[in-house]
């Protein structure tokens, strides 16, 4: 089906034609392209891509050696259980968290809602700074502990504005009735606010999956114990080049084909659910962004 | 509401006492409260390192390069999405240009690593043709421009979003009128489009502004080695330096906290401004 151009526009000349198209091609490969070697070089054998200096856009003979291996139980095996593990349970637990506050706060009448807000917002214009939450962690004592990972982010402002903008958004009418009928306010919660609320759940959930998955810096100020490292860290032990202030570089150089296939591992999962939740972004994004 | 609460007690309000630390000569077997007060010595200890400067310096530098190449390129980008007219199309290449939004620092450092390396694929290629290689990754003086590449690769696609939603609500009436008066394209953008989508532009222009200290950190926490402190180190970094491998926590605190201090005015005063021209700002009054 061939879309119409606005009478007001007329059809644009070839050459203009031409040159946006040539532009989309050029954007969408500089996005693609540079995944799609990695993705290559994972796969092809490890002498193809010495033979071809470091990396390949086509893997002539297929080899899933690189992922045997990594997967074999070693540290990659257990950074991604880790990583795995973080993010289901902190996505949980945010969500519980997120959702418990942005409701309270999105009702009207709740005792000290307002003055509360506004201290939630001005920890947005004025965020503790890295060796404060430092200090925070260690005395809390969460060092060396998964949850380390997890509770200094349990909560994040711009999602937490995001859901309360879209409860206030629901007809109050509804709760009422709900009310007059007996409901509590969690079974308001549960039965009405909750499904009502689908979409804007999963933009964010996956926004909070996305973060405790990508998550790497923290396990290096937090952790000793390089065991628990998330692949995020590990990621960047392997491919980003090691020797660093962590210091001692436990892993040595592995070959292009291996680190690639980290990096691969590391992406898939989100790559996986992307196309699951993306027709409900630009609605979650927008709602916060006019909300906020 | 109660465990949301207590998170933001603990862990935002909490860590706004340890700012305490930018005031005393921490020693950490000691502890927060034994350690001796020093008042501003760590504030003006910094007023006097070059090295802090040099981090402001590039901090400023970096900044003002992210405003000038990365702020209008998502624009540019939007206008040419929304000028498609087939919708799967647009999909399509919406999807893909979302995508590295999701990705993490190190998986985009790993990439450009990857691909403009010394071993990496555009110097492979470069070989081919018989040209030099090109040396960007590592390289000090292409060190700026490589981070706002990095950036633009990263997040232009996502930022596309509010100035698409903003591009849809222009009325079409506008464009009608303004074609039936021999506007071509060009001056229908300039006097009809950017128009319309101005109170969006200048939003994000004061968002942008009040966080300018605010260029990200683990992006330069995970180059920084490459290319030596002189051209990598940024404020965020310097705080990390300072505190985690010099072990000298109070003057990381105190840098610290300068940084959000001067943050805080920034966003302040940017609003101040929106006000004064007649925006609606970041907050209201």
């Amino acid at each position: 089906m061939r879309a119409t151009y606005p009478a007001w526009q007329g059809k644009p000349g070839p050459g203009l034609r031409l040159a946006k198209a040539v532009a989309l091609v050029v954007i969408v490969l500089l996005v693609l392209f540079p995944l799609w070697t990695v993705v290559a070089t994972s796969l092809a054998s490890p002498q193809d891509v010495i033979a071809n200096g470091g990396w390949v856009v086509w893997p002539e003979r297929f080899t899933f050696g690189a992922y045997s291996e990594i997967l074999d139980g070693g540290v990659v095996t257990r950074a991604l259980l880790v990583s795995g593990g973080v993010t289901v349970i902190g996505t949980a637990l945010s969500l519980v968290c997120t959702v418990g506050l942005a409701y309270a706060l999105s009702r009207p009448h709740v005792y000290g809602g307002r003055p509360m807000l506004l201290l939630i917002l001005f920890t947005f214009l004025f965020p503790p700074g890295m060796i404060p939450l430092f200090l925070v962690v260690r005395t809390t004592g969460l060092f060396d502990s998964y949850a380390a990972l997890v509770l200094p982010f349990l909560i994040n402002v711009f999602n937490l504005i995001v859901l309360r903008g879209f409860f206030q958004s629901i007809p109050a009418e509804l709760l009422e009735a709900a009310r007059i009928d007996g409901a509590g306010e969690l079974t308001m919660l549960w039965r009405i606010v909750l499904p009502l609320s689908k979409a804007v759940l999963a933009v964010v959930s996956l926004f909070y999956a996305v973060a405790y998955w990508n998550r790497f810096f923290e396990a290096i100020i937090y952790f000793n114990d390089q065991t628990k490292w998330p692949i995020g860290t590990v990621l960047r032990q392997y491919v980003t080049g090691g020797a660093d202030l962590s210091g001692d570089s436990t892993v040595t150089s592995a070959p292009q084909s291996t680190q690639m296939a980290v990096v691969v591992l590391a992406v898939a999962p989100i790559v996986c659910i992307y196309p699951l939740l993306q027709r409900y972004f630009v609605k979650g994004v927008l709602t916060g962004a006019v909300k906020a | 509401m109660a465990p949301g609460a207590l998170y933001f007690l603990v862990f935002h309000y909490g860590a706004l006492f340890g700012n305490a630390l930018a005031f005393v000569d921490y020693v950490p077997f000691l502890g927060l409260a034994d350690s001796a007060w020093v008042g501003l010595a760590n504030f003006q200890q910094m007023l006097g390192d070059p090295q802090f400067w040099n981090a402001v310096a590039n901090t400023i530098v970096i900044a003002g390069l992210q405003l000038v190449f990365f702020f209008p390129a998502p624009l540019a980008l939007a206008l040419l999405l929304h000028s498609l007219v087939g919708t799967t199309v647009k999909r399509f290449v919406q999807s893909v240009v979302y995508l590295p939004h999701f990705l993490s620092w190190v998986i985009v450092v790993a990439l450009f690593q990857h691909m403009l390396g010394g071993a990496g694929v555009v110097n492979g290629w470069m070989g081919e043709f018989g040209l030099g290689a090109i040396h960007v990754i590592g390289n000090p003086d292409a060190y700026k421009p490589l981070v706002v590449a990095q950036l633009i690769w990263k997040e232009c696609g996502w930022a596309t979003i509010i100035f698409l939603a903003a591009l849809s609500q222009v009325d079409d009436q506008q464009y009608e009128a303004a074609a039936l008066d021999g506007a071509g394209w060009w001056r229908r953008l300039w006097h009809v489009t950017l128009p319309g989508i101005r109170p969006v532009i200048v939003l994000l222009l004061i968002l942008r502004l009040g966080e300018f200290l605010e260029v990200g950190f683990e992006q330069f926490f995970l180059q920084r080695q490459a290319v030596g402190p002189e051209a990598g180190e940024v404020l965020d970094t310097f705080v990390y330096f300072t505190g985690f491998a010099n072990g000298e926590f109070g003057y990381a605190a105190a840098a610290g906290l300068f940084k959000g201090l001067i943050g805080v005015a920034l966003v302040y005063s940017a609003n101040r401004i929106a006000h004064r021209l007649g925006e609606q700002g970041v907050y209201r009054r």
